[in-house]
Order: structure tokens, then sequence, then C-alpha cells
């Protein structure tokens, strides 16, 4: 199963992003692998209908389950068209958020947020 | 000049109006400016139009505004995706092995139902607005309504600039230098730039400037709210060897018209002033025809 957690870098200590269409990167974990790779999110340079453009690389990459803060109402059609499971991060690392959500411990996401919300933080978050 | 006015025979002018920062007074010398003139009045700001408020113009016919949307077939699609990956909007998505469509995002551009082999997809028309055609008793009057929850405005001033009469026209703007504001200012023979003697005023003033000179339109500058001194728009525009048409003095009586809605050109002294902007304009174009 690909797990994918929004990322600010790419590396497997950077922080989470909360935001989904808007992020910078994509961590995709393989738990039959255990290993990460990192993709570059293409939402993140779209003019518009960002987390339509995320949602779809996504899905097209076979992604099942996401980490993320806040999935805008585009977004979660794509998502939640495509099953794939949305969850909210509690602010730990991508391992242990990875490990919570294994455990079934995240919190599911069924609602979209705002929509444009990532817009308010282009360049990336601290 | 009277060899630029020879030339003038037969040539409609279209002049827009557009300001770069908002509440600088574009719908004031619009209406006042076509009304003075006898020149047509288009309100493009399609998201507020206001300038009906002033002119107060008899609709005589309310259009229908829309944008081509695709509709597709879902037993003629085969699924090769091409639709999704052509489109830069980001208005289709294949998920679930379906097509999904996001109406407000598709800008009508129609390159899905062209790279569409299996012909899955036609097009259907998607309401977005309305267009008012009216008349005050002198001069002819249309302007765009954007219904509210749209996104997006320029195909509706799109439409709007093609039922553009046979005759002198004034194009009110929307605020800023963005689409909606390059769509309405697309093709017309001058743009006449509206501001204040203020920081921002100039701020705005100069990108609007930029996005002129980028189309080759040539422009002059209306400075409203001025005082009888030399300003920080004066001194730009002389720097920059750029003409000030005229400078609409702060002025409490324009102010208490407004306010009611009426037209300055109610008064002389106004009718005057706007007649001599005019004036001024006609010339700028006869002679940037030659």
């Amino acid at each position: 199963m690909k797990i994918a957690i929004t990322s600010v870098t790419k590396d497997k200590e950077s922080v989470i992003d909360e935001r989904f269409g808007r992020c910078n990167y994509f961590a995709i974990y393989d738990t039959e692998s255990k290993s990460f790779e990192h993709v570059e999110n293409k939402g993140v340079t779209s003019s518009q209908g960002a987390g339509i453009a995320a949602g779809q690389q996504l899905l097209d990459c076979g992604v099942e389950a996401v980490i993320t803060g806040y999935v805008g109402p585009n977004a979660i059609r794509v998502l939640q068209g495509g099953n794939v499971a949305i969850h909210k991060f509690t602010g730990k690392s991508i391992q242990e958020e990875i490990n919570l959500f294994l455990d079934n411990k995240l919190e599911k996401i069924n609602e979209a947020g705002p929509a444009h919300a990532g817009m308010q933080n282009r360049n990336g978050r601290a | 000049m009277l060899e630029c006015k020879t030339e003038m025979e037969g040539h409609n002018m279209q002049i827009a109006v557009l300001s770069g920062k908002g509440g600088t007074g574009k719908t004031t010398v619009s209406t006042n400016l076509a009304k003075a003139m006898g020149w047509q009045y288009v309100d493009c700001d399609v998201e507020e139009p206001n300038g009906f408020i002033f002119l107060n113009p008899k609709i005589t016919k309310t259009e229908k505004a829309s944008i081509p949307v695709p509709k597709i077939d879902p037993i003629k699609c085969v699924g090769c995706q091409k639709c999704v990956k052509i489109c830069q909007f980001n208005a289709l998505a294949w998920v679930n092995r379906d097509v999904l469509f996001f109406d407000k995002l598709c800008h009508g551009c129609g390159a899905c139902s062209l790279v569409c082999r299996y012909n899955a997809i036609s097009e259907v028309d998607r309401e977005i607005g309305n267009i008012d055609v009216g008349n005050d008793g002198e001069i002819a009057c249309l302007r765009g309504t954007l219904d509210i929850g749209e996104p997006m405005a320029v195909p509706i001033i799109r439409n709007l600039k093609k039922m553009i009469g046979n005759e002198n026209t004034i194009i009110d703007c929307s605020p800023g230098s963005s689409c909606t504001v390059v769509a309405s200012i697309e093709g017309v023979d001058y743009a006449l730039l509206v501001t204040e003697p203020t920081a921002f005023g100039l701020h705005d003033l100069k990108i609007a400037i930029e996005l002129v000179r980028n189309m080759n339109i040539p422009f002059g500058i209306i400075i409203n709210r001025a005082s009888d001194e030399k300003d920080l728009i004066e001194e730009y525009c002389e720097k920059e060897k750029i003409n000030v048409l005229e400078k609409i003095k702060f002025d409490k009586d324009i102010a208490v018209l407004y306010s009611k809605g009426r037209m300055l050109v109610e008064h002389d002294k106004y009718k005057d002033l706007f007649l001599n902007i005019g004036k001024r304009i006609e010339e700028e174009v006869s002679c940037n025809l030659l």
C-alpha cells in the first residue's frame, strides 16, 4: 500500500505541509518495501485547480491513503472518487505519522476545508 | 490638426477607461464622458457593474451570456485521458474510470473536444451571466453582469465586446490589470487612465501604464481629486513624458452629486470639462491614425 504525506522538503525528516494542493512535495511511503519516494507536487505550479492536479497525480501513482492538514473542496472530490483515505496529521514526524496511520490512530478527514486556503502561504511555511 | 480630422471620418473610436487602483473615478469619467460626447457606453466591469446607476438607461433587451463546456458521453469514452492531459486549467480529472468535470474551472477553450478521437465530448452552453442592452434616450448603453459565485469574467467581456455597435464607444473597465482588463482593452484605439494623487494611485498607475505600453495602446492620464499644486502623478508623467489630459479638482459638489447617483454633466461647468476631455481624445486618436 502507498501512503502520501504532504511535505515541505524532499527528505524523510521534513516538516509536514498542512496544505494539500499547494504543498511542495509528496513523501510517498510504500508499506511493502518500507521505503520513501519523494515526488514534486504538480499542483504547486498550477495557475488554478491545484488540488485537482495534486489529487490526479496521487491517483496515477496508485496512492491509497493521504496524510495532510486540509483538503479543498475540489481535491476531496478527486480523492474520495478514487477511494483514497484522507487522514489528518497530528504534528509529529513523517515516520511517526505513518506509524499512527498503520495503527489506525489518525483521524479521518471527511469534509473539505476552505477553497484556495493553500494560496495564503505560497512560499512554503515554517 | 485639420489633416488629422479628415482621417477620422468613418472611423469609430473605442476608448477604454482603466486605472490600476480601484475607486479613482473610472465610472464617473466613463459615464460623464459618454454622456457629454454622445458616445456609446459599455460597462465591462462585469463583477460589479455600476455605470447604469448613473446613466439609468431603459433596458430594452437582456441576453444570457454563456461559455461552452464539455459534456462527456460515458458510452463513447474509452478512457484514453487525452482530454484530462490537454486541459491547462485542471478542469478535468480521471477518477475511478470516469472523467470528472469541474465546471467553475473550465475556461471554455474547447481543447478537450478537439483532442477526443472518439467523439465522446460535445460542447454545451453553461450560463455565467447576463448582458443588458439599453439606452437613456440619447446614448446606447451595454452592461455585462457576471452571476454571483462565477469566477470567470473574461468570456462575458468577450461576448459583450462583440455586441458593441458601430459608433464611438467608451469601455468602462474593472480595476487592476489582470485578464479582465486585458480582455476589455484588447483592440481599443485609446486608453484613458484615471488615477488619483496618492502613493497607491501612482503605484497602480505604473502597472496600468506597463500594461497599455505592452499592448501598444496610446494612452493619456486623468488625475482625479487633484489639487491646484503640482502632485506626484504630474511629476511622474513629466519625467516619463506622458500626456496628462485633465486634472479634475477635488470638489465637494462632485461628491454630493455622486452620492445621489446623479450625473456631473447636469451642470455646465462639468459638462465643459468632459467635452474638453472628449475633444482632446479625438485629437489624440485622429493623429495616431496618421
